[in-house]
């Protein structure tokens, strides 16, 4: 199956903001929020897209 | 042998030739060399063949002959067939992608070429057989001059101007000047993006231009070109490292996003000019005559 424009993952330093329905990584700063999402990017082989200062989301494109 | 031998023979030679001189293989590699072109070369050959012997048949009262030219059409149409799905396949490896209107005009290019092949052959034998062998001469080298304004399309720098402006990020948002092109999260992708990214500005000379550049197909060969001829930076893996070209939906102007590995302006903008406006992408909305007008 192939992914087209599909959420994999979201990463926040928000934890009041909890989105549902995909996989959530919290993290404690913006540094470590960054280090994880750029791991996560390089996994799975999708984009990190920053939507606030707080929360990215890795989207297969 | 006939008097049909030197004619023929003629017309044989005349084709394959104009087939050889029509099969340039360039920066873009295609035909690849040695086993791509054999194939092109004896398809010309066939293709003169046809050309070459109609004329003779006719000459000898065998019109029902001339039927096996629709053997050529079906023939040549599986051409475009082959060269069709050759590039589909290799396409999902390109790093960046020729795109679907693209490989539609370099299949219709193949297969109109052997069709000029045809009519090359086919005038060279006729004038040979009716006037003699220079005269034959002389109208092959014009068929291949007409061969060559047939074959050869527009350039993007007839109808756009191009204009190199410094990609810039607002926020996550990276900028082609005012055109944006995607969201960039990571701070280490953004300083990647600004140390090897290239923007350039193509601005429609005129209504029908604007529409054409509007193309995806156009938008994808344009990228594809540039990142063939300056090398990409880009992996697979690394699908933030893209090149991009996306429209302003105002005046129509495209902002191309690309990342080569050699950054050199002045190359960059002969390489976009140099780059063919395909035959599928070009519209002529100003053609348009509303009906009823001037009533």
């Amino acid at each position: 199956m192939v992914l087209e424009k599909y959420i994999l993952a979201a990463i926040t330093t928000n934890s009041s903001k909890i989105p549902g329905g995909t996989a959530v990584f919290y993290c404690d700063s913006k540094q470590e929020m960054e280090t994880i999402a750029a791991n996560l990017e390089a996994i799975l082989d999708g984009i990190a897209h920053m939507l606030t200062e707080e929360l990215y989301v890795i989207v297969k494109h | 042998m006939s008097e049909y031998t030197y004619p023929i023979l003629f017309g044989l030679i005349i084709g394959t030739a104009t087939r050889m001189y029509m099969l340039r293989t360039d920066y873009r590699q295609y035909p690849t060399y040695l086993h791509g072109k054999i194939i092109h070369v004896a398809l010309g050959f066939i293709a003169a063949g046809l050309g070459t012997v109609a004329i003779p048949s006719i000459m000898e009262e065998d019109f029902t002959a001339i039927t096996f030219l629709t053997l050529a059409a079906s023939q040549f149409r599986e051409v475009r067939n082959m060269e069709r799905n050759t590039l589909t396949e290799l396409d999902s490896y390109e790093m960046v992608p020729r795109g679907k209107t693209y490989i539609e005009g370099i299949a219709i290019a193949f297969e109109s070429r052997n069709y000029l092949v045809i009519f090359t052959s086919l005038v060279s034998t006729l004038i040979y057989l009716l006037i003699n062998v220079w005269a034959a001469l002389i109208a092959a080298i014009i068929c291949v001059l007409i061969a060559k304004v047939l074959m050869s399309g527009g350039r993007l720098k007839d109808i756009v101007e191009i204009e190199y402006v410094e990609p810039r990020f607002d926020g996550p948002g990276l900028y082609v000047d005012n055109i944006y092109i995607m969201n960039i999260g990571l701070p280490q992708r953004q300083e990647e993006v600004l140390r090897y990214g290239m923007g350039f500005i193509l601005k429609p000379k005129n209504f029908n231009s604007r529409s054409t550049i509007a193309n995806l197909g156009q938008r994808q060969a344009i990228l594809h070109d540039v990142s063939t001829a300056l090398g990409v930076y880009r992996d697979s893996g690394t699908p933030a490292l893209v090149p991009l070209a996306k429209r302003d939906l105002d005046d129509g102007r495209v902002g191309v996003f690309v990342l080569p590995q050699e950054k050199d302006i002045k190359r960059a903008i002969k390489i976009i000019g140099a780059v063919p406006t395909l035959e599928n992408a070009i519209r002529m909305p100003s053609e348009r005559h509303v009906e009823g007008e001037g009533k």
